[in-house]
């Protein structure tokens, strides 16, 4: 197969439809209009379903109304527009439906701004809408990645019956480079046992739903989620692993975050430094199996975020205080440059580092006073 | 091998597009490629760059603070990056809107009149492709021929008419710069 030059954003809207994608229903933001554009085009070229809809509010019960259907349905938008979309993406959850979503992440709070960012982590693992649910989350660091994660969203979000979402921010959105398709799959409706899609007056009825009004049932339907959710943090856990055999201190970033580390930990070798990356492809479930091994062999962790180190917390979790952590984060919108993780890597390794001290803290202290 | 180019001009200079044909060369012959934009506001008016690095390994960021290699197609964007060239780089500078020379003696700029060239071509749009070939004479990993063939390969086929005027602009570019370049020691 060839390589051809690929922007992220109409990527991830080709590789969906090579994934066989039958519904789209989106509402345009900056930076991840591109999918719609690409896919208003696409989709009915295909005979396939595209719509824009009135609002984000209404895309993702669009949403939620075909993946009861069983085909294989996405939305896309961007932070504000994916705040939107919780309530709806919490009754995905609770009526155990497969939808897949992508954030192209932007500077925030708020409005914020169109830059590149990080800072819906924790909105996107831990949670965001409202009740017991834990969605799978993939972070992809490349346009390849991209590709790749978006067509595994869809067997992952089916195979589990969750909600599987995409987040990358603006700059994976932007960014061309060479990337190879999957061949175009069969659109194939599975024969699900769960999907409302027309009995023909041949079998039972079958009810979706996210209402248990007896609070018995409803705990029931959260250990059913659980269990899944147990299954899933077993079996699906990925990351990628870089300069990690010898290195006596590790930088743990996802996205653009570890990427940029991956330029800093190359710069810290040719200096001597014995640096790795690890770099979280699955930010939920998380690699915790991963960090626990490297906890026992490290000298110290640094996490590189762009957000105020919403991983980090995930990470000291799995630490537990056995080696030093350190935190390097950028937020707003400012993408942390190579050479700015580089000085955080020779602080850290030329300096003796405390377990007890709080990495949020001292990066806080040092963020103040460096202006 | 990774090497860092910035292209920055106004909007509608084919910033952008100057950006893409490097990475088409660059993907054809092999190698590893970035092309990210600047997608502010900036778009809509005023100063546009992008930033690609090419390599032969897994590329990390694909932005850069100080990059060996830039072209600077208009006077704001020479101002810019005359101050972030790495010591030693290569700044290949549209002399025809500029009113000034270097400032830095550390680093190489290449005064090439991409208007004047282009126009003398004919087609004053061609001023990008100028500026191109002018860079290659600081990327050896790319040669003329290379982004003949992704000139080639992937405007689209309603353009193929254009492409020897493209050619004629790259080769001028080349040229004028090769005349110009004085290597700093």
């Amino acid at each position: 197969m060839t390589r051809e030059l690929w922007k992220g954003n109409e990527a991830i809207a080709e590789a969906a439809v090579r994934a066989g994608l039958e519904a789209y229903f989106g509402y345009p933001i900056t930076p991840q209009t591109e999918i719609l554009e690409y896919l208003s085009r696409r989709m009915p070229e295909l005979g396939r379903t595209f719509v824009q809809a009135e609002s984000e509010l209404g895309a993702i019960n669009m949403v939620y109304g075909a993946a009861c259907t069983g085909v294989r349905v996405m939305s896309t938008s961007s932070s504000p527009g994916i705040s939107l979309m919780l309530e709806g993406i919490s009754y995905i959850a609770g009526t155990e439906v497969p939808a897949v979503l992508v954030n192209v992440m932007r500077g925030g709070p708020g409005l914020g701004n169109i830059a590149p960012a990080q800072g819906d982590y924790n909105q996107a693992v831990h949670g965001g809408g409202h009740g017991d649910y834990q969605p799978i989350v993939l972070a992809p660091a490349s346009v390849q990645e991209a590709i790749d994660l978006t067509v595994l969203s869809f067997d992952l979000a089916e195979k589990y019956r969750a909600v599987c979402m995409l987040i990358l921010d603006g700059s994976i959105g932007q960014m061309m480079e060479p990337a190879q398709m999957p061949e175009m799959m069969e659109v194939k409706r599975a024969n699900w046992d769960w999907a409302t899609d027309g009995r023909m007056g041949k079998r039972e009825r079958r009810i979706l739903t996210s209402i248990y009004l007896d609070p018995v049932q409803e705990e029931k339907m959260n250990l059913r989620l659980l269990s899944r959710w147990r299954t899933i943090q077993r079996e699906e856990v990925r990351y990628k692993e870089y300069f990690l055999d010898d290195a006596e201190y590790v930088i743990i970033g996802f996205g653009t975050a570890g990427r940029v580390a991956l330029s800093a930990v190359r710069q810290a070798r040719e200096k001597g430094i014995k640096v790795g990356l690890l770099r979280p492809i699955t930010v939920s479930p998380f690699p915790v199996e991963a960090i626990e091994q490297l906890t026992g062999r490290v000298n110290g962790i640094l996490v590189t975020e762009m957000n105020s180190g919403q991983m980090l917390e995930d990470v000291r979790r799995v630490v537990k205080g056995r080696v030093p952590v350190e935190f390097y984060g950028r937020m707003g919108g400012v993408v942390p440059l190579p050479d700015e993780i580089l000085r955080e890597v020779q602080r850290i390794t030329s300096s003796k580092l405390d377990v007890r001290s709080d990495p949020r803290e001292e990066w806080y202290e040092r963020m103040v006073g460096m202006r | 091998m990774q090497k860092e180019i910035i292209i920055a001009g106004f909007g509608g200079q084919g910033v952008l597009f100057s950006g893409q044909v490097l990475a088409y060369a660059a993907m054809d012959s092999g190698l590893e490629v970035t092309w990210i934009p600047s997608y502010g506001p900036e778009m809509r008016g005023g100063t546009a760059n992008c930033t690609v690095i090419i390599a032969d390994n897994e590329i990390g960021s694909p932005l850069v603070k100080n990059p060996p290699l830039a072209i600077a197609l208009n006077l704001p964007s020479f101002d810019k990056y005359e101050d972030v060239l790495a010591t030693g780089g290569t700044l290949i500078v549209n002399q025809s809107m500029v009113d000034r020379e270097a400032k830095r003696d550390d680093i190489n700029v290449i005064l090439v009149p991409c208007n004047g060239i282009a126009e003398e071509i004919g087609d004053k749009k061609l001023m990008n492709m100028v500026a191109v070939g002018a860079l290659l004479t600081a990327l050896p990993e790319l040669t003329l021929k290379d982004i003949e063939k992704a000139l080639e390969g992937h405007l689209p086929g309603r353009h193929a008419h254009l492409l020897p005027k493209n050619y004629e602009a790259l080769m001028r570019g080349f040229e004028t710069a090769s005349v110009a370049a004085v290597p700093i020691i």
